[in-house]
C-alpha cells in the first residue's frame, strides 16, 4: 500500500503542477484579453472578444472525460503519446486555462476605471496599465482564483487514470472501488482532504496579507462551480467568508 | 497655457446622441488658477477630460503650452507615442484620489517616473522631495489605506506633480472631501500655483473652491461656457450670475418707500468709504441689508445690498454719486432679480 500510494502522490503532484503553471500562464493573458476587449475596454474589439468567450465558453461546458478523449489527436500531437502523466497534463491544462481565464476576467474587472484613468494621465500604454495596474491591484483576487484552480485541476485529475496516468484518485477506482480496498480508499480520501485543505490555506493567507494591506476587507464570495471531482475537493474548496 | 476652440463631444449609445460639451472655447492663461464651475452634468468632467484627450473631443482643438494635442489622435482608439508624451507633461489630480492600493506612498508617486523610464535613484529622490513638498515626508512607507482623505488628496498632488508638470488639472479634487480639508488642499494648490508657477485649471461644483482659489472662473451650464472671466470682470459684469453667486446678498426692503440697491466693489474703489461719504454728501440714512466682501487673489471685492430712504426717483442724484465713484450700481425691483437659484450655494 505505501510504495503505490507515494508513487499515485507523486504522479498527481506532478501532473497538477505541471496544468497549473500551464493553465495560469495561458489563462492570465487570456482573462486580461477578455477584459481589455470588451466594450468599453483599452483594446475594444467585439469581434475577438466574442470568439475568445465563445472558445472559452465551449471548453468550460465539456465534460472533463470527454475533453480528454477529444483531445487525444492533439495531446499525441504535443507529446508524442496518449497514455501516461505527460498524455494528461495536456487535456489538464487545455481543461483549465478557460476556467482560470474565466476567475482572472472577474478579478481583473474589479479594479477601479479611475486607476486606469490614472495611469493613462500620466502617459502610460496599455501595456503599462496591465502591468502596473490590472495585475498588482487583482492580485489578492488572482491568487485565490488559482487556488480555485488548483483544487479543481486535483478534482479533474481522478480521472487521469483513464489514459494510464495514475495519481491518487486512479488509484482509489482501482484498489478502492474495484478491488473493495475500503481502506485504500479512506486512506486517498484523507490524503486529497489534507492536501487541499493545506492549499486552500496557502492560498488564503498569502490572499489576506495582500487584501489587508491594500486595506480592502476580505475576499469576496467565490464558489468553484466543478462538477465530477470527489467529494473531498468540493469541501476544500468552501467559500472564503467576508 | 491651455486653450480650447470649438470644443464639442456628443456621445453615442444605442442610436441616442447625448452633447456634453457644445462648442467650449475656454482660455487659461499661464500661471493662473481657472475654475471651471457647474452642476453634474453641465459637461465639466468631459471638458477637462478633453484637456489631456482621455475622452477624446467629437470635434474642435485643443492646445496646451502651444502644442495642438488634437492634431496628435491618431486615428484609432488608443493613444499614440506623442500623445503620451504629451500626457505625461501635464499631471492630474482626482476626485477619488486613484492611488493603487498595492503601492506605498512613494511608490505611488515613483509610477509616472517609471513611465517615463527614470532609473530608481532619480524616482526615489524625486519622490521623497515631492512628499516633502506636499507636507507628508514621513508617510513615504505607508499604504494608501492607511491614509486619511486629505492626505491621499496631498499624495495625488504629489504624483501629479512627479513629471514636472506645467499644467495641473484638477477634477473635482476637493468634492469628496470635509470642508477644513478642502481648505488645506486648495491652500496647498495655491502655494504649488505661487511657487513653481503652476498653470491649475480645476473644476468643481463648490463656489466656495472658486471663491478661494481661483484667478479666473467660467461658468458651464448644458455644455457651453456662459460667463467666463477673471473674478474682477465678472463683478464688473452686469447681471453675471457668477459674481452674484460668488458674492450672494439678500434682503428685502423695510417698507414701500424704499430703494433697494446692490452695489459692487471691484479694483479701487474697494479703498474708499463710499458708503459713508454717500451718508455725510446728502445727508440721508442708509441701511445695510447684506454684504459679501471677500478677499479674492488678493484683492477686497464684494457686494453690498443697501437701502436709502425714497422712491427710485427721489434718489437718481445719490445713486449716480455712487456710479461716479466707479461703483456698479444694481437697482432692485427696477432690474429683474439675478440671484439665480441653485447657483447660490
Amino acid at each position: 500500500m505505501q510504495p503505490l500510494l507515494s508513487q499515485a502522490c507523486w504522479d498527481t503532484l506532478y501532473m497538477v503542477g505541471w496544468s497549473t503553471l500551464i493553465a495560469v500562464v495561458g489563462g492570465l493573458p487570456l482573462g486580461i484579453l477578455l477584459v481589455l476587449t470588451d466594450r468599453g475596454g483599452l483594446l475594444q474589439n467585439a469581434v475577438v472578444n466574442k470568439i475568445i468567450g465563445q472558445i472559452v465558453n465551449i471548453v468550460r461546458s465539456m465534460p472533463f472525460i470527454i475533453l480528454m478523449v477529444a483531445l487525444i489527436g492533439f495531446t499525441r500531437a504535443i507529446v508524442g503519446t496518449t497514455i501516461g502523466r505527460e498524455a494528461a497534463i495536456v487535456p489538464l491544462a487545455i481543461g483549465a486555462i478557460p476556467f482560470f481565464a474565466r476567475l482572472v476576467e472577474t478579478s481583473v474587472r474589479e479594479v477601479d476605471g479611475g486607476l486606469i484613468e490614472a495611469v493613462q494621465s500620466m502617459g502610460g500604454n496599455t501595456w503599462t496599465v496591465v502591468r502596473k495596474v490590472l495585475v498588482p491591484e487583482s492580485l489578492p483576487s488572482l491568487i485565490s482564483a488559482t487556488t480555485t484552480t488548483i483544487v479543481a485541476i486535483i478534482g479533474y485529475s481522478a480521472m487521469a487514470g483513464t489514459v494510464g496516468a495514475g495519481g491518487l484518485g486512479d488509484l482509489a477506482i482501482r484498489y478502492g472501488y474495484q478491488r473493495f480496498e475500503t481502506g485504500m480508499m479512506w486512506t486517498i480520501v484523507a490524503i486529497l482532504a489534507v492536501v487541499i485543505a493545506i492549499i486552500q490555506f496557502g492560498g488564503d493567507s498569502g490572499a489576506r496579507v495582500l487584501h489587508r494591506r491594500a486595506g480592502k476587507g476580505g475576499e469576496p464570495l467565490r464558489f468553484s462551480l466543478f462538477v465530477g471531482r470527489p467529494a473531498v475537493s468540493t469541501a476544500g474548496a468552501t467559500t472564503k467568508t467576508r | 497655457m491651455i486653450t480650447t476652440q470649438g470644443l464639442t463631444k456628443v456621445y453615442r449609445s444605442r442610436g441616442r446622441e447625448v452633447t456634453a460639451l457644445d462648442g467650449v472655447d475656454l482660455h487659461v492663461r499661464e500661471g493662473e488658477v481657472y475654475g471651471v464651475i457647474g452642476q453634474s452634468g453641465a459637461g465639466k468632467s468631459s471638458l477637462i477630460r478633453c484637456v489631456n484627450l482621455l475622452e477624446r473631443p467629437t470635434s474642435g482643438t485643443v492646445t496646451v503650452a502651444g502644442q495642438d494635442l488634437t492634431a496628435l489622435v491618431g486615428r484609432g482608439s488608443r493613444a499614440g507615442k506623442e500623445l503620451r508624451e504629451a500626457r505625461s507633461r501635464i499631471g492630474m489630480v482626482f476626485q477619488h484620489f486613484n492611488l493603487l492600493s498595492s503601492r506605498t506612498v512613494q511608490d505611488n508617486i515613483e509610477l509616472p517616473l517609471e513611465i517615463l523610464g527614470k532609473s530608481g535613484n532619480e524616482r526615489s529622490r524625486k519622490a521623497l522631495e515631492l512628499l516633502d513638498l506636499v507636507g507628508l515626508a514621513d508617510k513615504a512607507k505607508s499604504y494608501p489605506a492607511q491614509l486619511s482623505g486629505g492626505q491621499k488628496q496631498r499624495v495625488g498632488i504629489a504624483r501629479a506633480l512627479a513629471g514636472d508638470p506645467k499644467v495641473l488639472l484638477s477634477d473635482e479634487a476637493t468634492s469628496a472631501l470635509d470642508p477644513e480639508t478642502t481648505r488645506s488642499i486648495l491652500q496647498l494648490l495655491r502655494d504649488l500655483n505661487q511657487q513653481l508657477g503652476l498653470t491649475v485649471l480645476l473644476i468643481t461644483h463648490e463656489m466656495d473652491v472658486v471663491k478661494t482659489v481661483c484667478d479666473s472662473a467660467a461658468l458651464m451650464e448644458r455644455g457651453r461656457i456662459v460667463e467666463s472671466g477673471t473674478v474682477g470682470e465678472l463683478l464688473a459684469t452686469p447681471g453675471s450670475e457668477l459674481a452674484a453667486a460668488l458674492f450672494p446678498v439678500s434682503g428685502d426692503a423695510s417698507g414701500a418707500d424704499r430703494t433697494v440697491i446692490d452695489v459692487t466693489f471691484h479694483g479701487e474703489s474697494t479703498t474708499q468709504p463710499v458708503i459713508s461719504q454717500l451718508s455725510r454728501t446728502y445727508n440721508i440714512d442708509i441701511s445695510i441689508l447684506g454684504a459679501a466682501m471677500d478677499t479674492v487673489a488678493g484683492k477686497q471685492v464684494g457686494r453690498m445690498r443697501i437701502e436709502l430712504p425714497g422712491r427710485f426717483d427721489e434718489n437718481v442724484v445719490p445713486i449716480g454719486f455712487l456710479r461716479e465713484q466707479g461703483l456698479q450700481v444694481e437697482i432692485q425691483g427696477h432690474e429683474p432679480v439675478l440671484l439665480k437659484e441653485g447657483v447660490t450655494k
